[in-house]
């Protein structure tokens, strides 16, 4: 379980649970949900794209998830969110749609990106997911507090050097480099879980932003590991086990809530 | 004149007849039903529940069964889950939402592969993404009538109630109304609208024609009534130009290749959309 290929899905796996975990709190802080299910979705558009042109499907995903962040972030200015996550959304599929009418070869492509390949991981992804991880982490540790000041008083950010609008859109753009890193390896999907289920659970323990922040990477590490572990050995998709231990850990931490 | 427009063919083929029938029906349906859902801003709701549908579509393939009843199926136990879930915040409602999603798309995972291991089922599992207009049987049609008739009879029935609960949870529960009920009702509503776009004409198009024309509709007009009938004549507008469109593009130049549908009805929403916002602004 701990030989040869399996060693770069345990590395992809924790570098994708720490920066899931991370994000994610913010993303269920901010009430962010459909964004994080938008942006990974949509971005699937532009690996199409990108090997219909003939190009490293790493930069269609990187084009396509922060054209889509950008496009969330600028229809949802003047109206609805979710309306505006929608419709972004559905435009992107409908392109990823289009390139996949004019390439040949589609089927298998689609179901690797909605599922990922954890356990297909070459050492050559290895590299770009940790490079894109540490930029991940580093500019959320610069939005740290004012994300934090947003999230828990929408008007407090006001008075500050940014903007709700650019900081909307900072906070739009991690969430695509968290995409455009974790999607080639774990799926649309799986980063979805991973960025919902263990924030949500960590957030009904505690309440103080840092512990429940850590809380949600401990928690995603957790998921994630177990995941790989019960796949390996009932060869059942990764994906299968990180939904549902992601959706268990959240009932955890319900019944915790309710029981305190 | 027409013909420039219109590739000759278009109306003789029966394939395209009922392409454009179920394209309106299901049009209709979502126009009437999205209007709450973008009032009650369940946006994401309307999305999972198509994508659940896309996994009970591709368990119904496993078992052997009309994928209708496995869209069905899936996106009304999806409706209950998130119901269950149910957190009665907007905020936390996306939230519910979500949790039911990611545990629905684990479920899917494992139904794909467990299908994909016993028989080559992959197509099928795309064609429940992105759908195949062209491609309807047209013992379809009365399926679609039927759920179709369903969840605009639940609108109907609840019009009024679900109005006010909508606009104002507060007031409806000082009325009296049973809020919480009626957010079922409306949520089996949607998952049957989204579930019956979904099946045929794939799960883009089920989101677009759920969100688009209602949120068009009512940067146009806020009278509600007003606005269920212009979203539904802009989808059955925009599904039909589609329809016109992606039949055309097997002409286009350089290389003769159909279009998908999806790609035109979501581009023609998205524009009425952005148009009837600048619209509004002025």
């Amino acid at each position: 379980m701990f030989s040869g290929f399996m060693v770069h899905a345990w590395a992809v796996a924790t570098i994708v649970a720490v920066v899931g975990g991370a994000v994610g709190f913010f993303i269920v802080l901010r009430g962010s949900a459909f964004v994080a299910h938008a942006i990974p979705n949509g971005s699937f558009a532009g690996a199409a794209g990108a090997s219909l042109i003939g190009v490293n499907t790493l930069l269609g995903l990187g084009v396509f998830s922060l054209g889509g962040a950008l496009g969330i972030g600028l229809l949802s200015r003047r109206g609805r969110p979710d309306v505006a996550t929608a419709l972004t959304l559905v435009f992107m599929l409908g392109l990823g749609a289009l390139f996949l009418s004019f390439s040949v070869q589609y089927a298998p492509q689609i179901y690797s990106l909605l599922f990922g390949e954890v356990l297909g991981i070459s050492s050559t992804q290895l590299l770009p997911t940790i490079g894109l991880a540490v930029a991940c982490l580093a500019a959320l540790t610069l939005l740290y507090r004012p994300l934090l000041l947003s999230s828990v008083l929408p008007e407090g950010a006001r008075s500050r050097s940014l903007s709700p609008f650019v900081l909307e859109l900072c906070f739009l753009a991690v969430v695509a480099l968290a995409t455009t890193m974790t999607v080639p390896v774990v799926g649309t999907a799986l980063i979805f879980s991973v960025m919902i289920g263990p924030p949500a659970a960590a957030r009904a323990f505690t309440a103080r932003p840092p512990l429940a922040m850590a809380l949600s990477v401990g928690i995603a590490l957790a998921v994630v590991w177990a995941a790989i572990a019960l796949s390996y050995e009932s060869n059942w998709p990764v994906g299968f086990f990180v939904g549902t231990l992601s959706a268990s850990s959240y009932a955890a931490g319900r019944v915790f809530a309710a029981l305190s | 004149m027409l013909g420039a427009i219109i590739a000759p063919g278009f109306f003789s083929s029966s394939a395209v007849q009922l392409a454009a029938a179920v394209g309106a029906l299901v049009a209709i349906v979502a126009g009437a039903v999205g209007v709450f859902t973008v009032i009650r801003g369940q946006a994401f709701a309307g999305e999972a529940l198509g994508d659940m549908g896309a996994a009970g579509g591709s368990s119904a393939y496993l078992i052997g069964i009309a994928p209708l009843w496995g869209f069905i199926g899936f996106a009304v136990a999806a409706a209950g889950a998130m119901e269950l879930v149910g957190i009665q915040r907007a905020r936390g409602r996306d939230l519910a939402t979500g949790i039911v999603l990611g545990a629905g798309f684990g479920l899917a995972a494992l139904l794909l592969y467990l299908g994909t291991t016993l028989e080559n089922t992959t197509g099928a599992a795309s064609t429940v993404l992105f759908g195949s207009a062209f491609g309807l049987q047209s013992s379809i049609l009365p399926l679609v009538l039927g759920f179709g008739a369903l969840a605009l009879g639940i609108i109907i029935a609840l019009y009024r109630p679900l109005l006010l609960c909508s606009l104002s949870p507060e007031l409806g529960a000082a009325r009296g109304l049973p809020v919480r009920l009626i957010g079922v009702a409306y949520l089996i509503a949607m998952a049957l609208a989204v579930a019956l776009s979904a099946v045929t004409i794939g799960a883009i198009l089920s989101t677009a024609l759920l969100m688009g024309p209602a949120a068009t509709a009512l940067a146009l007009t806020s009278r509600p009534g007003r606005a269920i009938l212009t979203a539904a004549a802009i989808g059955v507008g925009a599904m039909w130009l589609g329809l016109v469109l992606a039949y055309d593009s097997f002409d286009w130049r350089p290389i003769h290749h159909g279009w998908p549908v999806s790609f035109f009805v979501v581009t023609l929403v998205l524009i009425a959309y952005l148009a009837a916002r600048v619209k509004a602004r002025r």
